[in-house]
């Protein structure tokens, strides 16, 4: 019963792997669904009967994960995985995504909404390309934290130099990258060494297990709480006996802390009113941040719809038409400059125009490729954008909700690059 | 916890309500697929919640198979009278008296696959641009892929290869004129996390997914629950056992489990010690090892 109770207390962590067939990636998350009771026993018999009839030496976890028909037959991953597991203290949700550098993409997908980045590095191998192209998507798409894993302790002798070395590898190459939050673990995932439970075989050790690390880094920091942004996504207004004149701005707290009584400013408008209420179907609250959904009203009756923003007089956002944006084309059509997209920020939609490129990056080297500025699928590129509208926006790195848009083809209506706010 | 920390069922709650109302901002015709089952039960619930005060601005569908258990269609006529919201019920029924629908034989004959074509057929006739379902990915692998706006193509058909990417949380629903989006607002709940909200939230649900007493039959390992709809073979007979639903479908193929957790929090308690899997009792996933892809490619949900 007293379980039961601690179960509602839990908290969220989102986090993002990546990394291909033979860095032990599956093995480790295997693991940590199989010790947290994630995987059943059907899945597990549905996978030993699978792995044997491919005639596969052993359990193959990758067959857990790449759900898709394709995927089994050629033996890759091509998208990305949501998993799920669960401690008494935390929920977790997985963005597994292959690693290789034709799916940048789906690595920048995944890493979007994540918390922590896993990253896996063999410690026969050390830091190679894929380990340093994670690494800098991470830092791209600004993840708070950092968990690098060195696997495969084992076939190291557990060696602390080894581990040390590939520590001091990463730290090299992460002094380039806007990286806040590191922590190095050495493991076997083979074994479940310092995973869930304390390796004895590296006494030398005194850092924390996966599993610790995953269920008590802090994550309170995570969302923006300083810079009032709240979209207006639809506006309720029930029209009926009961609630006649009630008009309520539904939304999401894209940051800061808001609280009844509070002074607002609504964007474009400029118009000044005061909150109101702050209404949930369970009633008031007292206050609302980052990221719950809450119902706005304010004490003036003013025109505001939805792609407006309500923050605070002295602490606004930029709010610009020409906009420098670091974007990761995910389409297999080049991005064309001049040409025309939709955009997509916040609760706003506008069209834009690609006015230049200036520089793209190569993410192996980090090198800023200033001759080829040709935008392709997996590309990462410094552009200028020119809206048709001023949008309201933060900095990527001041607030990840309000930083970030993705642009549209219109003739298609695929989503085609995913960008950052400089 | 720190105080500005949500629990992760807020979280997920107001992920989900985030969702819906993206859904009633960019759709002009949304509909939201309602079962009965906890999942729908769930949604529904959440749906009032991100509309507060006003009411819910789109409609929802059942399609009925016919082949229901009794308790399911009862909570779910009782729930609509006593909140006042808007049910279109659509029956596979009348897709066979159609002719667009050809009922199964043999043994094992069974409605859940000819639901695909009557909800079709629905979404076509609503003009509905937006089917909202309960989904989760937890549930299956092949939606373990899924996106939270799953684009479909005039046929209603899903394209797992070529699917759009899905970043923070910036919604494209732009479509053309015939296609339509499924859309997963509980996409990441797992089945713990659905009965810890029912708790949390004292949301009602049918009687069958409590312990009581029903005569089965054992078919294949899958507890099957007696109706009209089942014809025995020699060997088979009914019997009495104590059991519960772990999901709630078809009565030709919905597993049923022995239980005797008569309360949420005995349910939770079984939810966290089981070792098999939610759908491991549906006899229609049974059929093949992609046996879900392959439904979801042709438009079922």
């Amino acid at each position: 019963m007293r379980e039961t109770k601690g179960y509602l207390d839990m908290e969220l962590l989102r986090f993002t792997t990546a990394g291909s067939v033979d860095d032990g990636k599956s093995t480790l998350i295997g693991r940590l669904l199989y010790d947290s009771k994630a995987i059943f026993e059907d899945q597990m018999e549905l996978l030993e009967e699978t792995s044997n009839q491919r005639g596969e030496e052993g359990v193959n976890l990758a067959l857990l994960t790449d759900g898709l028909r394709a995927e089994r037959e050629q033996g890759i991953t091509i998208d990305v995985a949501y998993r799920y597991f669960a401690t008494p203290k935390r929920k977790f949700i997985i963005a597994d995504t292959p690693g290789h550098i034709q799916y940048t993409r789906n690595m920048v997908t995944g890493a979007s909404t994540a918390n922590l980045a896993l990253l896996l590095v063999d410690a026969r191998h050390g830091v190679i390309e894929q380990t340093k192209r994670h690494a800098f998507i991470a830092s791209l798409l600004q993840i708070p934290h950092i968990a690098v894993c060195i696997n495969k302790m084992d076939l190291v002798g557990h060696s602390q130099k080894a581990f040390e070395k590939i520590k001091s590898e990463f730290e090299g190459f992460a002094s380039k990258l806007e990286i806040k939050d590191v922590h190095f673990i050495p493991i076997s995932a083979l074994n479940g060494d310092n995973v869930v439970d304390r390796s004895k075989n590296m006494n030398w050790y005194e850092g924390s297990t996966l599993m610790h690390l995953l269920e008590n880094i802090h994550i309170g920091s995570d969302q923006n709480h300083v810079d009032c942004r709240f979209p207006i996504q639809y506006v309720v207004r029930p029209q009926s006996p009961e609630f006649p004149d009630y008009r309520g701005y539904a939304g999401r707290i894209e940051g800061g802390v808001f609280k009844p009584g509070d002074q607002v400013t609504v964007l474009p408008s400029g118009f000044i009113s005061k909150i109101k209420s702050i209404d949930t179907f369970n009633g008031e609250v007292t206050e609302a941040f980052s990221p719950m959904s809450v119902c706005i009203t304010l004490e003036d009756n003013i025109d505001i719809s939805r792609g407006d923003m309500l923050v605070r007089e002295n602490n606004k956002p930029t709010v610009e038409q020409d906009i420098d944006v670091m974007i990761c084309w995910m389409n297999e059509k080049k991005m064309i400059v001049g040409g025309k997209y939709t955009v997509r920020h916040t609760s706003q939609t506008a069209r834009c125009i690609i006015k230049e490129v200036k520089y793209k990056m190569d993410i192996n080297s980090l090198h800023r490729n200033e001759e080829d500025r040709e935008i392709g699928l997996n590309d990462i590129g410094r552009i200028t954008i020119r809206t048709t509208k001023p949008l309201f926006f933060d900095s990527y790195t001041r607030n990840r909700n309000t930083g970030s848009i993705v642009l549209v083809d219109e003739a298609t209506n695929e989503t085609v690059a995913a960008g950052m706010i400089i | 916890m720190s105080s500005y920390n949500l629990t992760h069922l807020k979280e997920l709650e107001s992920e989900a309500i985030f969702i819906l109302r993206e859904v009633a901002a960019q759709f002009e015709k949304p509909v939201m697929l309602f079962s009965g089952g906890k999942d729908s039960i769930i949604m529904f619930h959440l749906a009032r919640k991100a509309f507060h005060p006003g009411k819910i601005p789109f409609p929802l569908m059942h399609v009925d198979t016919g082949h229901n258990f009794p308790e399911t269609i009862e909570f779910r006529d009782k729930l609509m009278v006593e909140t006042g919201e808007t049910l279109i019920v659509k029956y596979v029924k009348d897709s066979i008296d159609k002719g667009t629908a050809v009922e199964e034989t043999g043994i094992n004959a069974s409605r859940n696959g000819l639901q695909t074509v009557t909800l079709l057929e629905g979404l076509e006739e609503g003009k509905y641009d937006c089917a909202m379902g309960g989904a989760r990915r937890d549930e299956e692998k092949a939606r373990a892929k899924e996106r939270f706006f799953s684009h479909r193509d005039e046929f209603g058909q899903w394209d797992p290869k070529n699917q759009r990417p899905e970043l923070w949380n910036l919604f494209n629903g732009r479509k053309k004129m015939g296609e339509h989006f499924r859309i997963f607002p509980i996409s990441n709940w797992t089945e713990m996390d659905v009965w810890q909200y029912i708790l949390q939230e004292n949301i009602e649900l049918p009687s069958l997914y409590f312990s009581h007493k029903r005569e089965v039959i054992n078919r294949d390992g899958v507890l099957l629950g007696k109706c009209d709809y089942i014809a025995l073979k020699d060997t088979e007979k009914w019997e009495e056992r104590t059991i519960r639903c772990r999901t709630i479908g078809d009565m030709t193929c919905t597993g049923v489990a022995e239980s005797d957790a008569d309360t949420l929090e005995k349910i939770i308690e079984e939810v966290a010690t089981t070792r098999f899997t939610e759908r491991g009792g549906r006899a229609d996933d049974k059929r093949s090892e992609a046996a879900m892809e392959d439904r979801k490619k042709e438009g079922y949900f």
